[in-house]
C-alpha cells in the first residue's frame, strides 16, 4: 500500500498507525495561546500611546470563529480575568467585555449558521472595535479627545490583524491535533 | 462554515438544558465582571495583591525582554552614530543633552538657594536611591499608562516612591508585589505632578494628557510667563518628589499654561532609580491625621466616646508633621 501511496495510512495530522493525539495538548493549546496573547503586549514599553490591540481578545475571537464549539460560552470570564491582571484596565473590565463578546458571537452564529471568512472577519472586526471602545470607556480615567486620537491606530490594527491571527490559530489547531503520542 | 450539528439542540432536552446552562454561566460571568469592575473603579487598590502576584510571575520574562530591548537600542544607536560620524558622536550628543538638562537643573537649584537663604541650616542630604532596576514592561494594550518595574517590596520599594531615570522623572510607584512593582507614568491621564519652571518661580501642575504630552496648568492665572523651550522641574510640593528634578520641556503655550514634552522617556531608559519619598514623615503624618479624622467621624456617627481617642491619636501626628517640616 505504501508503495502506491505513501500517505495512505496518514491523515492531515500525521500517521494513523501507532500514533494518537495527546489529550493534554488538544485541550490546553487554545487556552495557553489566548493567555500568551494577553501576556505578550505587557513586555513592550509603551510610554506615549497604546501600541497593540489586545492580542488575547483577538486570539479568543479567532479560536471561537475558526473552531466554533471548541471553547465553552462562559470562557470569557476566566480568560478576561487573566487579561485584566496585565492589561492595566481596572479588574473586571475584560471579564465583562469578553463575556459580552462571546455571547454576541453565539447569537450571531445562531442567526447566520452558514458563514464565510469575510463575514467572520467583519464580525471579529466589529466586536474588536466595540471592545476597544468599551475598554477606553472603562479604563478608570475620563476619555479625552487626545486619548481617543492616539488609541485609534489600535482599533485599525485590531481589524487588520484578524486574518493573520486566524491563520495562526489554524496552524495552532493543526499542532494541537497532531498525532504525536506513540501507542504501545 | 456551518456550526457542527451537535450544537443545535433540536428536541433533545439534554442539549437544550446544556445550551441554556452555558448561556446562564456566560451571563453570570459578565455580571461578575461588572460587579468586580464597579468595585475596582471605586477602590482601585482592591486587586493590588492579585496584580502583584501576576507581576511577580512575569517579571523574569520582562527582565529578559528588557535586556534584549536595551541591546537593540544600543545596536541601533551605534549603527546610527557610525553612519553619521562614528558611534562616539551619538554618545557625545547624549552627554551634551544630559549636561544641558543638568545645567537647567542647576539654575533651578540656584534659584531655590536664593529663595531659601533666609532659612539657613535647612539643607537636603544627598538622596540615596532605594533600588536601581529595569522597567520590565508596560500596559501596551490599554488607554492607561502603567509600567512594570523589576523590583518590589523585597527590595524596599513602597507605594508612593518616585521613579527617576538619569534624565528626569519617570513616574511614581503605585502598587508593589514582592519582586515587581507597578509604576504610574507621568503620561497617564490620571497623573498630576506639582512643578515649577527651572528659571522663574512659576508654579504649575503637570497633568498627563493620555497621548504622551503633559498639560502644564499655572496655579496663578494672569499673563502666561511660559515660553516654548522652558524646562519644568519638580517643586517638592506634595512631599513625594525632591525639588529640582527635570520633568518636561514646554513645546507650546496655551492661555492657562502650556503643553510640554517629557524629558525622560520611559521607553528610552535602561535603568531607573527608585528614590525614597522626599518628605515621608510629613506624608505619613497627613495620612494618619486623615485616618484619625475618618475614625472620629465614624465614631461620632455611631455615637461612641471617640473624640478624646481621636485627639489622643492626632497629637503625635502633629508632632510628626512639625518634625517633617523641620527636616
Amino acid at each position: 500500500m505504501e508503495r502506491l501511496n505513501p500517505h495512505a495510512r496518514a491523515d492531515r495530522y500525521g500517521s494513523r498507525i501507532n500514533r494518537t493525539q495527546s489529550p493534554i495538548c488538544a485541550g490546553s493549546v487554545p487556552y495557553l495561546s489566548i493567555m500568551l496573547g494577553s501576556l505578550l503586549p505587557a513586555l513592550l514599553i509603551a510610554d506615549v500611546m497604546p501600541l497593540l490591540p489586545s492580542l488575547g481578545l483577538l486570539m479568543l475571537l479567532a479560536w471561537r470563529l475558526v473552531r466554533p464549539g471548541l471553547l465553552p460560552l462562559w470562557v470569557g470570564a476566566p480568560l478576561g480575568a487573566f487579561d485584566d491582571l496585565f492589561s492595566g484596565q481596572p479588574f473586571g473590565s475584560a471579564m465583562l467585555l469578553w463575556s459580552l463578546a462571546l455571547i454576541s458571537l453565539e447569537l450571531v452564529e445562531a442567526r447566520f449558521p452558514w458563514r464565510g471568512f469575510w463575514q467572520d472577519w467583519f464580525t471579529a472586526g466589529l466586536i474588536a472595535v466595540l471592545v476597544w471602545l468599551g475598554g477606553l470607556m472603562l479604563s478608570g480615567a475620563p476619555v479625552t479627545r487626545e486619548m481617543l486620537l492616539v488609541a485609534l491606530p489600535q482599533a485599525l490594527l485590531a481589524v487588520l490583524l484578524y486574518p493573520i491571527v486566524a491563520r495562526m490559530v489554524a496552524a495552532l489547531d493543526r499542532f494541537r491535533l497532531a498525532r504525536a503520542r506513540r501507542i504501545g | 462554515m456551518a456550526p457542527p450539528s451537535s450544537r443545535r439542540s433540536g428536541f433533545s432536552k439534554k442539549a437544550q438544558f446544556s445550551l441554556f446552562t452555558s448561556y446562564l454561566l456566560a451571563g453570570a460571568g459578565a455580571l461578575l465582571g461588572l460587579a468586580l469592575l464597579a468595585l475596582s473603579l471605586r477602590q482601585p487598590a482592591a486587586f493590588a495583591p492579585l496584580r502583584g502576584l501576576a507581576g511577580d510571575a512575569v517579571a523574569p520574562a520582562g527582565e529578559a525582554a528588557a535586556t534584549v530591548r536595551t541591546g537593540q537600542q544600543s545596536l541601533f544607536s551605534g549603527i546610527a552614530g557610525y553612519l553619521r560620524a562614528g558611534s562616539q558622536n551619538a554618545a557625545l550628543r547624549e552627554e551634551v543633552e544630559l549636561a544641558r538638562i543638568r545645567l537647567a537643573e542647576a539654575e533651578a537649584v540656584k534659584a531655590e538657594n536664593r529663595r531659601l537663604k533666609a532659612l539657613l541650616g535647612l539643607q537636603d542630604k544627598a538622596v540615596k536611591p532605594v533600588v536601581v532596576a529595569r522597567l520590565v514592561g508596560s500596559t501596551a494594550t490599554s488607554g492607561r499608562r502603567f509600567a512594570f518595574l523589576g523590583a518590589g517590596s523585597s527590595a524596599g520599594v513602597r507605594p508612593g516612591m518616585p521613579v527617576l531615570s538619569e534624565r528626569g522623572v519617570i513616574g511614581r510607584v503605585l502598587e508593589t508585589g514582592r519582586t515587581s512593582a507597578r509604576v504610574l507614568l507621568l503620561t497617564d491621564s490620571e497623573s498630576v505632578l506639582p512643578v515649577r519652571s527651572a528659571k522663574g518661580n512659576v508654579v504649575a501642575f503637570a497633568e498627563g494628557r493620555g497621548d504622551g504630552m503633559l498639560r502644564v496648568r499655572l496655579v496663578n492665572l494672569g499673563i502666561n510667563p511660559l515660553k516654548p523651550g522652558d524646562l519644568m522641574v519638580t517643586n517638592g510640593a506634595g512631599g513625594y518628589y525632591r525639588p529640582g528634578v527635570a520633568v518636561a520641556v514646554i513645546t507650546e503655550t496655551t492661555p492657562d499654561g502650556g503643553i510640554a514634552r517629557l524629558v525622560a522617556e520611559p521607553s528610552a531608559t535602561n535603568y531607573v532609580a527608585v528614590e525614597p519619598v522626599y518628605q515621608s514623615e510629613a506624608i505619613a503624618a497627613l495620612r494618619a491625621r486623615r485616618a484619625a479624622n475618618g475614625e472620629a467621624e465614624r465614631a461620632e456617627a455611631s455615637g461612641g466616646r471617640a473624640p478624646s481617642a481621636a485627639q489622643g491619636s492626632s497629637s503625635p501626628t502633629t508632632a510628626g508633621a512639625s518634625e517633617g517640616g523641620a527636616e
